[in-house]
C-alpha cells in the first residue's frame, strides 16, 4: 500500500469515527448543523492536503477538530449569523485555551440523535438526518436508500437543518418524564435505516436498502451514550440476529431463501452470542419493550441453529405480548404466521381474515403469508390469486423469483 | 394527481414477449399489473411494439423526412407506458421499484402535465 493510500484510509477512519462527535461539538452551542458540516468537510479536505504531505498528525481527532472549529468561526462569521455571536465566542475562547481543551472535548452526540429524531422534524427526516449528521453519508447514498432523488433529498436535509438552526429546537437531552417517547423516535429512526421489517415464515422479509452496517453503528454509538437502557440493548439484538442470518438469506445463486429453509451452518455464531448478550441485558432491567420482543422471537429462530427445531408456540406468544404494545400490520401478520405454524395454517388465516378490514392491499408480507396458508389449506384458486398480489407487491427480484415458483 | 410511468426495456425483456406467457418476467408483469389495479392507482396504460416497429416523422424545409426505429444506440428502449393516479411522487416511485422492468431495464417515473394540456383543449 502507499504511503498516500495508507493516508486516504486512515483519513476515512478517523472521519468515520469523529464525524458525528465533531458535528455534534461544533453544533450544539449554534444549532447550526449546516454549517459545522460544511467547516468538518473543509477540515477533512485540508487533511487530504496536508497529511500526505507531512504525515499523520498524532492526534488526527484534536487536529480535525481544531482546523473544523476555525473554519466554523469564518463560516458563522461570514454568514453574518448574529444569534451564533455568544457560542462563537465560547468556541473562540476554547481556541485560546487549545493548550487545556487538548484531546477532550464534550460527546454531544447524544443530543444530536435526539435533535434528528425531535417531534418538530418531519418523522420522514429522522433517519436521513442522522445518517448524514452523525455518520456522515451523503444525500445521494441517503436518497437511494429511501427512494428519492438525490436532488430531492438533498432539499428536504437542508430544510430540516434550518428548521433546527430556527425552530428553537435545542440541543438537549429530555428529562425523564419526555424521554420515553423521545427514545422511542430515535429508536425507530435507527431501525428504519435497518431496512428490515421482519423476518417471517413465508421468507418475505423486505430488502434492506444497504444500510444495515450503519444502523448497527449507529445503535451502538447509542448505546454507548446510554448504556442502561433496555429497549436499546433490544435494538442492537434485535438488528444482530437479524444480520447474523445475512449470508444465508441468498443463494451462491443470488436465490431467495426464506428463513425455515436456512442452513444454520451459515448463520454468523458471533453476532447471535452478542445479541443474546444484550437481550440478556435488556430482561434485567425488568422493563418490557417492543424491541426487546422482537428480538426475543429472533432469538427463538436463533435457537434452531442449536436444537434443529423452531418453538413456533413460544414465538406466537411473543407476538402476543407485542401486539398489545405495537399493534401495527407488520406486528399481526407475523402474528398471524407463528400461529399456523403453532396450530395450524386455518388457525393463522382466521387471524389474516381478522386484520382484512384495515389497509392491506400494498402490504407484501400480509399477501405473501394469506397465499401460503391457502396454499397449505389446499384452496388453489384463492392462493394463485393471492400469490398474484404478493408478487405484483415484491420488490426484490429474488423474492419475486421465489413466490413466482411457489405459485407454480 | 397523475403519473407517468414510462418502461424502458431491454432486448431480452422484449424477446419475452414472444414466450408462451410462462416465462417469470411475465408472469411477474401479470401479478404487478393486477396489484396495480387492485390499489386503485392504476388509470390506463399499454405496451408498445418493439422499437423496430417504430417511425418518425419530420417536417426540414417543407419536406417530409422519414425514419425508421430503432432511434438510439441506448440498450434500453420505451417499452410501455402506464397512467397512475397516486398522492405523491414517493408512492409513485414506490410502484416504479416493485415493477419488473426496473430490475432489468429503467422505469422512469413523470408527473403528468395537466396545465400544458389546458392550453391546447
Amino acid at each position: 500500500m502507499s504511503g498516500s493510500e495508507e493516508t486516504h484510509r486512515a483519513i476515512e477512519r478517523v472521519a468515520r469515527e469523529s464525524y458525528g462527535r465533531l458535528v455534534a461539538y461544533l453544533s450544539s452551542h449554534t444549532r447550526d448543523v449546516a454549517s459545522a458540516e460544511d467547516a468538518l468537510s473543509d477540515a477533512l479536505i485540508a487533511a487530504l492536503k496536508t497529511w500526505p504531505r507531512d504525515g499523520l498528525p498524532q492526534n488526527p481527532e484534536a487536529w480535525l477538530m481544531t482546523a473544523a472549529r476555525r473554519s466554523f468561526i469564518d463560516l458563522v462569521r461570514h454568514r453574518q449569523v448574529v444569534e451564533a455571536s455568544e457560542s462563537t465566542l465560547v468556541l473562540l475562547s476554547e481556541e485560546r485555551n487549545e493548550a487545556t481543551l487538548s484531546v477532550e472535548f464534550p460527546d454531544d452526540r447524544l443530543k444530536l440523535l435526539f435533535v434528528c429524531a425531535h417531534p418538530a422534524i418531519d418523522a420522514a427526516m429522522h433517519t436521513p438526518l442522522m445518517l448524514q449528521t452523525v455518520l456522515g453519508l451523503d444525500a445521494a447514498r441517503i436518497a437511494g436508500a429511501f427512494l428519492v432523488s438525490p436532488k430531492t433529498m438533498g432539499q428536504r436535509l437542508v430544510r430540516a437543518k434550518t428548521k433546527i438552526r430556527d425552530g428553537g429546537i435545542q440541543f438537549e437531552v429530555p428529562q425523564d418524564r419526555e424521554l420515553p417517547a423521545r427514545l422511542d423516535a430515535v429508536l425507530e429512526a435507527i431501525y428504519a435505516a435497518f431496512g428490515i421489517g421482519w423476518d417471517d415464515m413465508a421468507g418475505v422479509d423486505q430488502p434492506g436498502r444497504d444500510l444495515a452496517e450503519e444502523a448497527i453503528w449507529l445503535a451502538r454509538v447509542l448505546l454507548q451514550l446510554m448504556p442502561r437502557e433496555a429497549e436499546v440493548h433490544g435494538l442492537l439484538a434485535l438488528m444482530l440476529h437479524c444480520e447474523a442470518r445475512r449470508a444465508a438469506r441468498r443463494g451462491r445463486d443470488g436465490r431467495f431463501i426464506p428463513l425455515s429453509e436456512q442452513d444454520t451452518e451459515q448463520w454468523s455464531i458471533a453476532f447471535i452470542e452478542e445479541a443474546e448478550r444484550h437481550l440478556a441485558e435488556a430482561f434485567e432491567s425488568g422493563r418490557m419493550g417492543r424491541f426487546q420482543l422482537e428480538a426475543a422471537i429472533q432469538s427463538v429462530h436463533a435457537e434452531r441453529a442449536r436444537s434443529g427445531r423452531t418453538d413456533w408456540s413460544a414465538i406466537a406468544m411473543f407476538y402476543e405480548q407485542l401486539i398489545r404494545i405495537s399493534p401495527t400490520l407488520g406486528t399481526r401478520t407475523g402474528s398471524a404466521a407463528a400461529i399456523a405454524e403453532a396450530n395450524g395454517a386455518a388457525a393463522g388465516l382466521a387471524v389474516l381474515d381478522a386484520i382484512a378490514g384495515e389497509d392491506v392491499s400494498g402490504y407484501q408480507p400480509y399477501w405473501a403469508v394469506r397465499a401460503h396458508l391457502l396454499q397449505r389449506l389446499g384452496k388453489k384458486t384463492e392462493a394463485s390469486e393471492a400469490y398474484d398480489r404478493a408478487i405484483g407487491l415484491a420488490e426484490d427480484p429474488a423474492v419475486r423469483e421465489f413466490l413466482l415458483q411457489k405459485r407454480g | 394527481m397523475q403519473f407517468a410511468l414510462l418502461v424502458y426495456e431491454s432486448p431480452e425483456a422484449f424477446a419475452a414477449r414472444k414466450s408462451d406467457g410462462t416465462d417469470a418476467y411475465t408472469g411477474a408483469w401479470r401479478a404487478y399489473h393486477k396489484a396495480l389495479v387492485e390499489s386503485g392507482a392504476y388509470v390506463g396504460g399499454d405496451p408498445l411494439e418493439v422499437p423496430e416497429t417504430g417511425t418518425i416523422v419530420r417536417i426540414k424545409e417543407g419536406k417530409r423526412r422519414v425514419q425508421d426505429g430503432p432511434f438510439a444506440d441506448t440498450k434500453e428502449q420505451l417499452g410501455g407506458f402506464i397512467i397512475m393516479e397516486l398522492p405523491s411522487v414517493d408512492a409513485a416511485l414506490d410502484w416504479a421499484a416493485r415493477c419488473p422492468t426496473a430490475a432489468s431495464g429503467c422505469v422512469e417515473v413523470r408527473p403528468l402535465a395537466p396545465a400544458a394540456k389546458h392550453r391546447i383543449t
